[in-house]
């Protein structure tokens, strides 16, 4: 009749399949309080970096910008002043906007960039309940003076610290209460849809 | 016995203790099955609220209680509002006289010693069935009819071998008391000269409280949630007690019945607290039984079912019976 139903052999291995199972080391990360340890070069949140003497490596090239698939980059470059530079090239990043709903973190802006300004780091929780949150300027992108220059991937230790899972948590910006139709991404993409409907 | 205020008030005082026991074992068989069938799949099962997540019974009964109650538009509301109390009254019932241990001279350790105890026990989980159909029934939607009429025609096949596996233990004994039962088991248990009871007993035991692999009345994958798909909040919530106080029950029956109920094994002393001990050690290993069988095997499919019930079970069942019955006629020392 119903051969599988009576086959005792299958089942009884089943049971000890499952019982032996009840004593398996679980590979459960319980993640809030212990977090994985991502591999050094873990494609995370972006950073600015800076030279040893405070400027700030990004010369407003645009070319990262150009670089993202995902157009989740803008940049608004501006000539360095004579009295106050803050790049040691002539121009510097006066915006800096990257969109992370937008970027699909591939590492190609970080190859693109010239000077090894823009890096992505392994800091992973970026969550947040507003869109406008997501959209990083330079305040939260850029390396506080106190915090050192920055790490390139290369350079990085092989283990990474459990805190850098965490962001940089510097100020609430004005961008992220007004919105994300106030950053100059939004203002931007206004401006394209605009031209588009006249 | 005269039924003075005393014998009252004392049956009172009984039943909450039984009750507040029943509930508590509920909560943490609850508790014990999640955590068992995680270590099964390899996951560590809840440990958030309290902890072990030992909070995690209470952290439930307050999610069921403050969530709302619906009753479908299409719903018979009497008879849909009626139909968790029924299944939980019944699932209740049983406890007042099954007995958790006994003392040196036999009398059980239960709220009312009937001296009908196994056949009151079957009459109420039978009734115990009219709730899941009343409220597949009466939902007015089309998923937990079908549950409820599986579980009508799986409930009466599988009664009747349940029922037909118990006979064997009763010819045994010769009485249907519980104190009786265990008392005919203190030299040798009657999983022994009832192998092949046992056996259909716990099969049927597992068909007749609706849990996996025989857990087709609720059949998520197929009927959504079969008979309760309507029910939310507590109406829900009395479902879901009542299907764990049935596995309480039948475990509590099997350890009864087949394993000698709170005889210690190798003769050591059972009675009072000590007997308790065994009892629980009995019941408990047998809801392990349960959990560990539903995460072990699939859903059975319903014709399969239905065919091993009636084709196997039953006919088995019958023979069991009746080689019982004529060995206890032609020698009636050994029974």
């Amino acid at each position: 009749m119903r051969k599988n139903l009576f086959n005792v052999g299958a089942i009884a291995r089943g049971f000890s399949t499952t019982f032996s199972y009840l004593f398996k080391k679980r590979p459960t990360i319980e993640y809030p309080s212990v977090k994985k340890q991502h591999a050094p070069r873990f494609h995370g949140l972006h950073e600015l970096r800076r030279y040893a003497d405070g400027k700030e490596r990004c010369i407003g090239c645009e070319l990262c910008a150009i670089a993202c698939p995902a157009n989740a980059i803008t940049v608004m470059g501006a000539e360095n002043a004579p009295g106050d530079r803050r790049s040691p090239g002539e121009r510097y990043a006066a915006s800096y906007e990257i969109d992370e709903l937008r970027c699909i973190f591939c590492g190609l802006c970080e190859e693109a960039c010239p000077t090894d300004a823009i890096v992505l780091t392994p800091r992973f929780e970026m969550a947040d309940y507003r869109r406008g949150a997501f959209v990083y300027a330079k305040d939260r992108l850029l390396v506080p003076p106190e915090a050192g220059v920055g790490t390139a991937p290369d350079e990085r230790p092989n283990g990474i610290p459990a805190d850098l899972g965490g962001v940089y948590r510097t100020k609430d910006t004005i961008d992220i209460t007004v919105g994300y139709e106030a950053t100059n991404r939004g203002k931007i993409l206004r401006e394209q849809r605009r031209g588009l409907a006249g | 016995m005269r039924l003075t205020p005393y014998v009252w008030l004392d049956a009172l005082i009984h039943a909450v203790i039984v009750l507040f026991v029943v509930i508590t074992t509920f909560a943490y068989s609850m508790l014990f099955e999640r955590k068992i069938m995680g270590w099964m799949q390899m996951r560590p099962g809840p440990n958030r609220v309290g902890p072990w997540g030992m909070l995690q019974p209470a952290a439930d009964a307050v999610k069921m209680i403050f969530k709302e109650d619906l009753t479908p538009d299409t719903a018979d509301p009497l008879i849909y509002r009626l139909a968790p109390f029924i299944s939980l009254i019944c699932a209740m019932g049983t406890f007042a006289i099954i007995p958790f241990s006994g003392d040196a001279d036999g009398t059980p350790w239960s709220v009312g010693n009937v001296n009908a105890g196994i056949l009151f026990v079957f009459a109420l989980t039978s009734i115990g069935v009219y709730g899941i159909s009343l409220a597949g029934w009466a939902s007015g939607s089309k998923f937990p009819l079908l549950g409820a009429v599986r579980s009508t025609a799986q409930m009466i096949s599988y009664e009747l071998s349940m029922s037909m596996s118990v006979i064997g233990v009763l010819i045994l004994t010769g009485s249907t008391a519980f104190g009786a039962i265990v008392g005919a088991q203190s030299r040798v248990w009657f999983i022994v000269p009832q192998i092949v009871g046992f056996v259909i007993y716990v099969i049927t035991a597992v068909a007749e409280t609706n849990r996996a692999p025989f857990d087709l009345v609720e059949a998520e994958t197929e009927l959504v949630g079969g008979f309760h798909t309507e029910y939310s909040g507590l109406r829900f919530g009395l479902f879901f007690i009542a299907e764990y106080l049935n596995m309480i029950t039948v475990s509590c029956l099997a350890a009864l019945l087949f394993l000698g109920g709170w005889n210690g094994p190798f003769g050591l002393p059972s009675f009072g607290l000590l007997g308790l001990v065994w009892f629980i050690i009995k019941a408990g290993a047998f809801l392990f039984f349960y959990i560990w069988l539903r995460s072990t095997l699939p859903r059975i499919r319903y014709d399969r079912l239905m065919d091993f019930g009636w084709k196997v079970l039953f006919p088995v069942a019958t023979l069991n019976l009746v080689v019982t019955a004529v060995i206890v006629a032609v020698w009636p020392t050994h029974a």
